[in-house]
């Protein structure tokens, strides 16, 4: 079971990778994330960027974004392209096939994450450490990378049940990049609309919170619900659905 | 198993209300070339997805190279090899990468593997564009790529719908010797859909037509072709007018008549006798140089069995 998930990440990977068959786009595409999120922003952010939680926000909402731009691929695309009924004829199971693609999609997102949090920790020690070599917190740095691990996971088992649904690619992007908006807009709108009393005694809160329980909390939830959308997910996964749509 | 390859027993697939698969009943022997005929919709593709064990049966069952398709489709899906509708080939990867995934799904090991692929790329002449992506290739290209794809892992069955749709006539009469080859030699049973008769005619040991998921008719081309009863006979000669024509097409045991570049083309509606019908012609002052009698191809036999059940 695991060499076969195996062969369905390597090939993932590979066509994640490869644009038109080739690196460039790819490599372009990621220089372009991690000189505008890993430079740009650490440069302007400063020493914030490593002593902030600030860095926590970028990891828990980037894997959405990472993960909409490959996961609408994984079965809309294979099904738009028809290749999806020549691979279920294989002898790969339902598992290996569905894991092989959501693993993939998490370790892409997880990857561009941590190369962000490298990137970003190089720039800012370069630009802005003066001699001292400046590093995150524990909670933050050990929190960024869990959590974005966990994140990343969670947007691909979504993003997978919305590929499954949708027919073509377009129409799986479009839905998750609705989802990806919705996702920082519904708690920016509900934020706003708080009576100002309220406002303040969260926004108290928030600073005065300790970060590392908030970080254990986070990942608790986060695997709880990680689990429970995998285990829905699979249970959607069906070959002889796949075929019929 | 017990000499079959493929068992069915009133296989039934419903979709909604209609009936795509309606109690098709099968028995295909190991190493033989089974040709599926139909028209388009009636239910070949269908019947290829509930042999693999693709879709789940509403009625009555199929065996399997001795698994049942219900409780085993991983294990015969593990021992066939197939070439579906599409060729399923992953357009941005190489034809060497997608050889070597389809073959790591196999489990082939790495130098098996790697020679597997050598060969076959050489086989079908592609060993020196194996680096190329598949996207960029010709639609012939790609079916005799897919083709070896399907025969990567050496399966004992293989599932093809359409194998020489796209390829070129000689790439085609390759592929037809290839999967006499792999029957004759290999004993690898082979469950072929084709609209292209004089293919199935050629090819296979076994045929069956489907028509709006029934199965009409199954049997070796020559004996589909006597069980059809329709006799056609060509006349060639001098003085075939019209008179003549009127007088023939008047028989009873004639089903249609006509002229065509001055010979007559006469239709018996059995395989009887056609010297009454000469006498005939005879009489009403034809003269006749050569009488030719044709059992009708596989085409006709198809077309006339279709029509009939329309």
């Amino acid at each position: 079971m695991i060499g076969d998930i195996r062969t369905i990440m390597s090939k993932e990977f590979r066509e994640i990778l490869q644009v038109k068959g080739t690196m460039k786009g790819t490599s372009f595409r990621i220089l372009i994330f991690l000189g505008i999120i890993g430079v740009f922003t650490p440069y302007q952010m400063g020493k914030e960027w490593v002593q902030s939680p600030f860095v926590l926000f970028y990891s828990l909402w980037f894997p959405f974004m990472l993960v909409s731009t490959v996961i609408a691929d994984v079965f809309a695309g294979e099904k738009e392209r028809h290749t999806l009924e020549t691979l279920l004829a294989s002898r790969l199971s339902d598992t290996a096939i569905l894991l092989g693609k959501v693993i993939s999609a998490s370790l892409y997102a997880w990857g561009m994450v941590l190369g962000m949090l490298l990137v970003g920790l190089v720039t800012v020690n370069a630009t802005h450490g003066h001699g001292k070599l400046l590093l995150y917190p524990a909670p933050v740095g050990l929190g960024s990378v869990a959590l974005s691990l966990l994140v990343s996971l969670l947007a691909a088992s979504l993003g997978v049940l919305v590929s499954l649904r949708a027919s073509t690619v377009r129409q799986a992007q479009q839905t998750l990049s609705i989802g990806a908006i919705l996702i920082i807009i519904v708690p920016m709108l509900g934020i706003q609309m708080l009576p100002n009393e309220l406002k303040s005694r969260l926004l108290h809160s928030i600073s005065h919170v300790d970060v590392m329980s908030a970080v254990l909390i986070a990942v608790a939830a986060v695997v709880v619900l990680d689990i429970l959308l995998l285990a829905f997910t699979m249970s959607r996964f069906k070959r002889a659905r796949l075929i019929l749509d | 198993m017990t000499g079959l390859a493929i068992k069915t027993e009133g296989l039934s697939r419903d979709f909604g209300s209609a009936r795509a698969v309606d109690s098709l009943s099968l028995d295909i022997p190991a190493g033989s070339i089974f040709g599926f005929l139909g028209p388009n919709g009636a239910g070949k593709t269908t019947t290829i997805r509930l042999l693999l064990g693709l879709l789940e049966p509403t009625g009555g069952r199929a065996e399997v190279l001795g698994f049942d398709t219900r409780t085993h489709a991983d294990e015969i899906r593990t021992r066939s090899g197939a070439l579906l509708e599409y060729t399923g080939l992953y357009e941005r990867m190489s034809a060497e990468e997608n050889l070597d995934f389809y073959g790591r799904i196999w489990r082939m090991p790495d130098a098996d593997r790697r020679t597997r692929i050598k060969e076959l790329l050489d086989h079908i002449g592609l060993w020196d564009r194996r680096k190329e992506v598949v996207g960029t290739w010709s639609r012939g290209m790609r079916q005799k790529l897919a083709v070896a794809r399907a025969l990567l892992h050496r399966p004992s069955l293989l599932f093809v719908d359409e194998p020489t749709a796209g390829l070129d006539p000689v790439a085609s009469a390759a592929l037809r010797e290839d999967l006499e080859a792999l029957a004759g030699s290999q004993g690898v049973t082979v469950f072929l859909t084709t609209h292209n008769l004089v293919e199935a005619e050629r090819l296979c040991d076994q045929v069956g037509v489907i028509n709006k998921g029934r199965l009409i008719a199954v049997g070796h081309p020559d004996e589909l072709r006597a069980r059809s009863g329709s006799l056609r006979v060509e006349v060639v000669g001098r003085n075939l007018d019209g008179k003549v024509l009127g007088l023939v097409e008047e028989r009873p045991e004639v089903g249609s008549a006509e002229m065509r570049n001055g010979r007559m083309l006469v239709t018996m509606r059995e395989q009887t006798s056609f010297a009454p019908i000469v006498s005939l012609m005879v009489n009403a002052g034809a003269e006749i140089e050569e009488v030719r009698k044709d059992a009708g191809s596989l085409e006709d036999v198809f077309l006339s069995m279709v029509e009939v059940e329309r």
